[in-house]
């Protein structure tokens, strides 16, 4: 593989990591995708970034990423964040692959909290920054011990904790990293995506991987696999719903965000997938926060 | 009217620009050399190459310019540097009996063959500010030279062991090659090397406080420490086709030997069981602290009972390296709008919930 030489000339392996380093992280991901919604250990390395700014995300691209790919950064659903910047500025410099903020055109998309609002296409890569790879984290924080809950597929601590919700507030008061089940096998955390894209997982026609840095974790859900939100028969899991459209593109089917005006507290609501939201604009559709500009 | 959040790009090259003016202070004040900060900030840089995990005083004093004092961040910067080096091979283990000796202090016996040599040391200085040093301390007084230049003596533990006092290191695991955390992924429980290369890795602090807190009775070792040297070691390489060792260099450690009282159990007699730390440079400390916690980390293998956090190795182990610790918690100043419009709706939906119940309950009582 070719290294790139950089302005300042440090010379890096294609993409940063050395090809050694990209074998050992590939393998670790074909397992994971065999065994769909299995944490895989990996031996993470240290990455020039801090643990918690997407270093399982950006390993997982780099140990993936073909000159040729097109790669499209988000934090939040929104390209233009500082974290996504700092990303998708290091993958430029070292390994010199074109970027877009077009989900469309995208081939690799590694992301933070959010899936794009445009369904995902066949031949498409969706890379998650993971912070907690373990979904029974919470409930059992021994390592020892949720590995053999998953082994067993002893999952009843999870469904004790959301019939408690239920039991206490009417219903399951979990927003984001929503539980899923993957395969009809293991319980997999959606990384911290907010509940309103669970349903975009399953049988997605894209490849969605998993990178946790700091926990040393690598988990997928291979192209059309099912992904359950878990939930009960007479409490079927629901996603959240705004009371009003996005205010610059109308759209009344996206996950908003809520931005203060002013100190006396205006609100405003507007998409949090700033490519969407752009689109729609340039397709001509207005949300009433345009309308009342003008 | 609101404008997204545009201009990421441009605030980040302008927040680097402001880092390196910060960093470099007022530029009427002399630039500090990466030599000064080796040679007089010495005890910074060898904390640096401990948790950086490598060996190399001039790349931790750059380290410590560039992170402006910050040792987490110097740490890091190390580590970073680390995972893009080739590894050719390992070295053989270093013979810490056969150190040249600066320090060695035993606290367990008045004197040892081989003699307690102080070296330098904070230990018994008055912790007085010398003001001296703000108004250009000149050179120090030239310390009397020791007769052999560095000399060598034999672990005072090894004295113990003749006696079946002291337990023996297990031979098993000596022929095992040890873990190396870096290379593949941590497992619980750990053997104890790997333990040992977790923690020698550990921050120093995390590693403090956690067997002071077995001083104060959680998970009481009763320690003495048996043994603290510091000096140089020869490090060794056998390549393949040469087939002998030969000697590559010399790195300066500091080697900590706790004894600990033991009752014996059903198979063992009453005896000393050891804790073990090291360090890189001249770093006390740090391997006192982590030879307390290693001790109690043997609880299982001794069959102790385990109550207490120093004794809990997942506990210990999965939060003790400072690079992933910190990284987790700053984190949080990285953008979490998504999640906290989900719990914004939820707050306000439970809130709703609880008010119509509360309007309800008064409607019901007033008829």
């Amino acid at each position: 593989m070719s290294t790139e030489t950089q302005d300042d000339g440090l010379e890096y392996n294609f993409a940063y990591l050395d090809e050694q380093t990209k074998r050992m992280i590939r393998r670790a991901l074909l397992k994971a995708v065999a065994v769909p919604g299995y944490q895989v250990p990996f031996a993470g390395r240290e990455m020039p970034m801090p643990y918690g700014w997407g270093t399982g995300g950006i390993q997982v691209t780099a140990s993936i990423l073909e000159p040729d790919d097109v790669l499209k950064v988000i934090d939040q659903g929104a390209d233009d964040t500082t974290n996504a910047v700092s990303i998708r500025k290091f993958f430029q410099r070292v390994a010199g692959v074109a970027t877009t903020e077009k989900t469309e055109g995208a081939t690799l998309i590694q992301t933070r909290h959010r899936i794009p609002e445009m369904p995902l296409h066949e031949g498409q890569i969706l890379v998650y920054q993971v912070p907690i790879p373990e979904p029974l984290r919470f409930l059992e924080p021994r390592e020892t011990e949720t590995r053999k809950m998953h082994a067993l597929e002893e999952y009843g601590l999870m469904h004790v904790k959301l019939y408690e919700d239920i039991a206490r507030h009417g219903h399951i008061a979990t927003t984001y990293a929503y539980p899923v089940k993957v395969n009809d096998r293991y319980i997999m955390d959606p990384s911290p995506t907010p509940k309103f894209d669970n349903p975009k997982m399953n049988r997605c026609a894209a490849l969605q991987l998993f990178g946790a840095g700091r926990e040393k974790r690598i988990y997928a859900v291979p192209p059309y696999t099912d992904v359950v939100s878990l939930d009960f028969e007479d409490h079927p899991f629901e996603i959240q719903a705004w009371d009003n459209p996005c205010s610059l593109c109308g759209e009344t089917n996206s996950f908003l965000d809520e931005v203060i005006m002013d100190d006396q507290g205006t609100r405003m609501f507007v998409c949090s997938d700033t490519d969407h939201c752009t689109t729609r604009q340039q397709q001509g559709y207005q949300g009433p926060g345009q309308e009342a500009a003008e | 009217m609101y404008v997204a959040v545009k201009g990421g790009e441009r605030a980040i090259d302008n927040a680097h620009r402001l880092l390196a003016e910060d960093r470099r202070g007022k530029t009427s004040t002399p630039d500090l050399t990466v030599d000064q900060i080796r040679e007089q900030m010495k005890l910074a840089v060898d904390r640096v190459m401990t948790e950086g995990s490598v060996y190399d005083p001039d790349l931790a004093a750059l380290a410590l310019k560039q992170a402006r004092g910050d040792m987490i961040e110097a740490i890091f910067l190390v580590r970073a540097y680390r995972t893009t080096l080739a590894r050719f091979g390992s070295s053989l283990p270093v013979e810490t009996g056969s150190m040249k000796i600066d320090r060695r202090i035993s606290a367990a016996f008045k004197d040892v063959p081989g003699g307690q040599i102080l070296g330098p040391t904070f230990d018994y200085t008055h912790r007085l500010i010398d003001f001296k040093l703000a108004a250009d301390g000149g050179d120090p007084e030239e310390a009397i030279s020791m007769d052999d230049a560095m000399p060598q003596a034999r672990h005072v533990l090894d004295l113990l062991a003749g006696e079946g006092l002291v337990e023996t290191p297990e031979a098993s695991q000596d022929q095992a090659p040890p873990g190396d955390i870096t290379r593949t992924p941590v497992e619980f429980p750990m053997d104890r090397s790997t333990r040992l290369q977790s923690l020698a890795r550990g921050d120093e602090g995390f590693l403090l406080a956690l067997g002071y807190s077995t001083q104060r009775g959680y998970a009481r070792t009763h320690p003495f420490a048996g043994e603290i040297r510091v000096g140089r070691v020869a490090v060794e390489f056998q390549p393949e086709e040469l087939g002998f060792p030969i000697q590559i260099g010399e790195m300066e450690m500091t080697e900590c030997n706790m004894i600990n009282q033991f009752q014996g159990s059903k198979t063992v007699p009453p005896q000393f069981t050891r804790g073990y730390g090291i360090a890189l440079g001249h770093g006390e400390r740090k391997a006192m602290a982590m030879a307390l916690v290693d001790r109690s980390l043997r609880a299982g293998e001794l069959g102790e009972e385990r109550t207490a956090p120093s004794q809990d190795e997942e506990f210990v182990l999965s939060h003790c390296d400072n690079v992933q610790a910190t990284g987790f918690v700053e984190h949080l100043k990285l953008p979490h709008y998504v999640d906290f419009q989900s719990e914004l709706n939820l707050v306000r939906k439970m809130r709703r919930q609880v008010e119509d119940g509360i309007a309800f309950a008064g409607k019901e009582a007033a008829e």
